[in-house]
């Protein structure tokens, strides 16, 4: 057999390659179509937030709400009802009449998840254990879904929103350029959005700036402070009328009167029913009209308003009333949330960390492949080729897992450069060897290959272990270091081992022919 | 080319006891270092906010903290130049949660007069994602131990794997002690540096326990100390060659890779140094005075080989269909 050997070791190699390339072409070249490997925030510049929802809110406005029903219930049905009251996390109230117990019993039924103490007449509802958590993982995944909602319609750039462990919400926003950009969008997600439509207590409203909140509560009202003048307050009714759960639609329009921004919205057919109710019951007094804990305005009812539409009116910009409307559109949190983390990169710094890092990275692959070409000859030209479908691969494998290449990364990127190589280094120092012992050529690239296989599994294998423990634990770059690290090593072992084999494989019968170890091998063999 | 032309055997045993020496210098000063200076915890595990600026000119530092005077948050900053003297980094342990403030504007609002400055960063972390960070950490560097220990026991034995670990965490321990002592913000990429170390050195030490495996079947000597260094002198040259190009690729990550991956870089040189000493020297006198038995393993390595072949002439016999 004098021709050259084209074995499976090659083809695997070729096969691989060509899948490297192929699509590993997007992400070099930028071409529109193919998946692209990502860079993450701090290699292009962004913004990543992780929010906590303040959940215990969630629960507050689910009892708030209930009493809502409770009263709502208790004036259409004539049952009458006393020292009404919101405490902590429970609704309480009086019977003033022992033979309306069914009734209100009947009305509680309705409504799921409650616990219910009597004491005589005196009753305190509260939430199940299971209710309390349900509220809680509802308004966590609604957050997930409000924000979302509210991010696409901004129009910002593939935003990612994710639920991260138990509460917790990871925002990610790449592309925001500037901080009017970055402060637009914190407001748009900090937004409550909490629209609720509430009675003023006309009976104490002038003592609105005397009141505190504690005395307030005693009555069974709320200090609210005016939307535009914060000095000036508002005393409403605890239990709100209505909230924006009931709401369908909001608009920005233009008031005829002044020309101003307003938001025009409109509400479910329950919610039109009790607006018509109230309204209809409280001509005469005042309703506000409650965004987010501020009073936007607080109209006079004239009639009964059927249909089911109000307007909230009050100073806003036309941008501000705009992202109210998405606001309101997309649904109020229904618990507030809080930054636990924050990170935002400028472009500028992207940029500049994604250039020094592949300057970098080049300077150290070009050094490697110098040496390993000077060092050992042909072998480490085999190897070179090998180091380059690694990286080509990696690149391919990563863009199509969807993976992120950040600054640590590339770091890791290098490590697995390293390891390649370190690789070739052990399979060509044992060919040495064994060509030093007088082996003949093709004994010794077989044993060379043979004998260096346990160590480099065994070292990648406990590498891989570390690299697995790191990602299972790990968070952000150092997630982002154990991806690349383990796709790296597990292409390196087809490479480094299996390709440059096949290389020896092809020219084996001529490397025997020449004899000459140190164009193939580095080094000049001792006679 | 070649470093070492000549299979030598070099006696590396000799200088067990003085590496050993050195070893616990640079482990207990580490330790030392570590209880009394501590680690500079950044941001990411502390807790606390960071924002980076950027001048057109050399920037005012004084300028800067007297316009933060005026803040309560960020009256106490500190203030410290970063990579050139355009650059800038303000740090201090507060953080807010409110989602609708940004301190980079509030910064850039008071900085207004002070130059034309550009935000190029701002990371807040609150003290609680800070002290989660911290606790993931650190169960991801034990629970790695953990995997490596069964590993390295199951595939060689366990002396080997306490071996091993031991110098892991000799290694692990004095690059903290160097992260200590040059007083390199320990954040999240920080931490990545540290455990690249761990991976880089125990690749070392488990390149070089394979060759030992292997010279126990094939050596004719029975001591483990020539044993070791027939295998350490054997798996020389790869040590030299693999450690100088890693160090000279991170030396150039350090030179060119910019402020963001200096600190990084850095402790990877260190690491790589720490680590092939550690994988050379400090591995294997453990191994030593864990009594590591080179007949009894040997014994066990052939009663393995004669099941392996059993079980070969088994199924040669039966693929024959003699049963």
């Amino acid at each position: 057999m004098r021709s050259a050997k084209v074995t499976y070791r090659l083809i695997i190699l070729i096969i691989a390659l060509v899948f490297g390339i192929v699509f590993s072409m997007p992400s070099f070249l930028q071409t529109q179509g193919g998946s692209k490997i990502s860079l993450g925030l701090d290699l292009q510049g962004g913004l990543h937030m992780l929010l906590g929802v303040e959940t215990h809110e969630a629960i507050d406005s689910k009892i708030k709400s209930i009493a809502g029903s409770i009263n709502y219930y208790a004036k259409k049905e004539d049952v009458l009802i006393d020292k009404f009251k919101i405490r902590q996390d429970s609704v309480e109230f009086t019977l003033l009449d022992s033979d309306e117990a069914p009734k209100i019993d009947a009305a509680l039924k309705e409504i799921v998840g409650l616990e219910i103490q009597k004491d005589g007449l005196k009753y305190t509802i509260m939430l199940t254990q299971e209710e309390r958590a349900a509220t809680v993982e509802y308004a966590i995944a609604q957050a997930v879904e409000t924000i979302r909602n509210r991010l696409d319609q901004f129009g910002l750039a593939e935003p990612t929103v994710a639920r991260q462990g138990e509460d917790k919400i990871l925002v990610e926003l790449p592309g925001i350029k500037t901080q009017e950009d970055e402060q637009r969008a914190r407001d748009l997600i900090a937004k409550a959005a909490h629209l609720q439509l509430m009675a003023v207590d006309d009976k104490r409203q002038d003592q609105a700036n005397t009141m505190s909140a504690v005395q307030a509560e005693s009555y069974g009202d709320i200090i609210y402070p005016d939307a535009k003048n914060e000095q000036f307050k508002y005393v409403v009714k605890n239990i709100p009328v209505l909230d924006g759960s009931m709401l369908t639609d909001a608009k920005v329009a233009f008031s005829q009167q002044n020309n101003q921004p307003i938001i025009n919205f409109s509400l479910n057919s329950e919610g039109a029913r009790i607006f018509g109710d109230f309204t209809g019951a409280n001509v005469g007094k005042r309703l506000a009209i409650v965004l987010d804990g501020k009073v936007y305005s607080a109209p006079v009812i004239n009639e009964r308003i059927g249909g089911g539409s109000g307007q909230i009116s009050g100073g806003f910009s036309v941008e501000e009333a705009h992202d109210v409307a998405i606001a309101l559109r997309s649904g109020a949190l229904l618990a507030p949330v809080k930054v636990l983390e924050k990170r935002s990169v400028g472009p500028s710094l992207g940029a500049e960390s994604i250039q020094k890092s592949m300057t970098a990275l080049a300077g150290a692959a070009m050094f490697i492949v110098v040496f390993m070409m000077i060092y050992y000859g042909m072998s480490g030209v085999f190897a070179n080729i090998a180091l380059v479908a690694n990286i080509i691969i990696l690149v391919a494998v990563m863009a199509l897992f969807g993976a992120t290449l950040t600054l640590p990364g590339m770091a890791g990127i290098v490590l697995t450069i390293g390891m390649a190589v370190d690789a070739n280094v052990i399979i060509n120092e044992r060919i040495r060897e064994f060509l030093r012992e007088g082996a003949n050529l093709k004994t010794s690239v077989k044993k060379g290959y043979e004998n260096a296989m346990s160590a480099i599994v065994d070292a990648n294998i406990t590498t891989l272990i570390t690299v697995i423990a790191l990602y299972a634990y790990g968070t952000g770059p150092v997630k982002g270091f154990a991806v690349t690290m383990s796709i790296g090593i597990l292409i390196s072992m087809l490479t480094a081992i299996l390709g440059t084999h096949g290389f020896f494989d092809l020219f084996t019968d001529k490397i025997e022919r020449s004899g000459n170890t140190r164009l193939w091998f580095g080094y000049r063999r001792d006679k | 080319m070649q470093i070492f032309t000549k299979a030598r055997v070099y006696d590396f045993m000799k200088l067990k006891i003085p590496s050993v020496i050195i070893s616990a210098i640079l482990f207990f000063g580490s330790i030392f270092l570590l209880a009394t200076k501590g680690l500079n915890y950044g941001i990411d595990f502390s807790g606390g906010t960071l924002i980076q600026l950027r001048y057109d000119e050399k920037a005012p530092l004084d300028k800067i903290r007297d316009a933060f005077s005026a803040n309560e948050m960020l009256k106490n900053a500190s203030v410290t130049e970063f990579g050139s003297d355009r650059e800038v980094v303000v740090r201090f342990s507060g953080s807010s949660s409110d989602i609708g403030t940004d301190i980079g504007a509030v910064a850039k609002e008071l900085l207004k007069d002070t130059g034309n400055v550009e935000i190029r960063r701002v990371d807040i972390v609150g003290p609680k994602v800070g002290g989660e960070l911290r606790e993931k950490a650190l169960m991801a560097i034990l629970i790695s131990f953990g995997a490596v220990l069964i590993y390295i026991a199951l595939r060689f034995e366990w002396r080997f794997a306490l071996a091993a670990v031991i110098s892991e965490i000799h290694d692990v321990v004095i690059t903290l002690g160097a992260i200590s002592l040059f007083a390199i913000d320990v954040n999240l990429d920080t931490l990545a540096a540290v455990l690249t170390v761990l991976g880089y050195s125990l690749n070392d030490t488990i390149i070089i326990f394979d060759r030992i495996r292997e010279s126990i079947t094939t050596s004719k000597r029975n001591d483990i100390n020539g044993i070791i260094n027939e295998s350490v002198s054997a798996t020389l040259s790869r040590t030299i060659l693999t450690s100088g190009s890693t160090f000279i690729v991170v030396f150039i990550l350090y030179m060119f890779g910019g402020d963001m991956i200096n600190g990084f870089s850095f402790i990877l040189m260190v690491g790589v140094l720490i680590g092939t000493f550690s994988s050379v020297y400090t591995a294997f006198p453990f191994l030593v005075w864990l009594k590591f038995s080179v007949d009894e393993y040997r014994a066990k390595l052939g009663e393995k080989a004669k099941l392996k072949k059993e079980r070969e002439r088994e199924r040669a016999m039966y693929e024959k269909g003699v049963v």
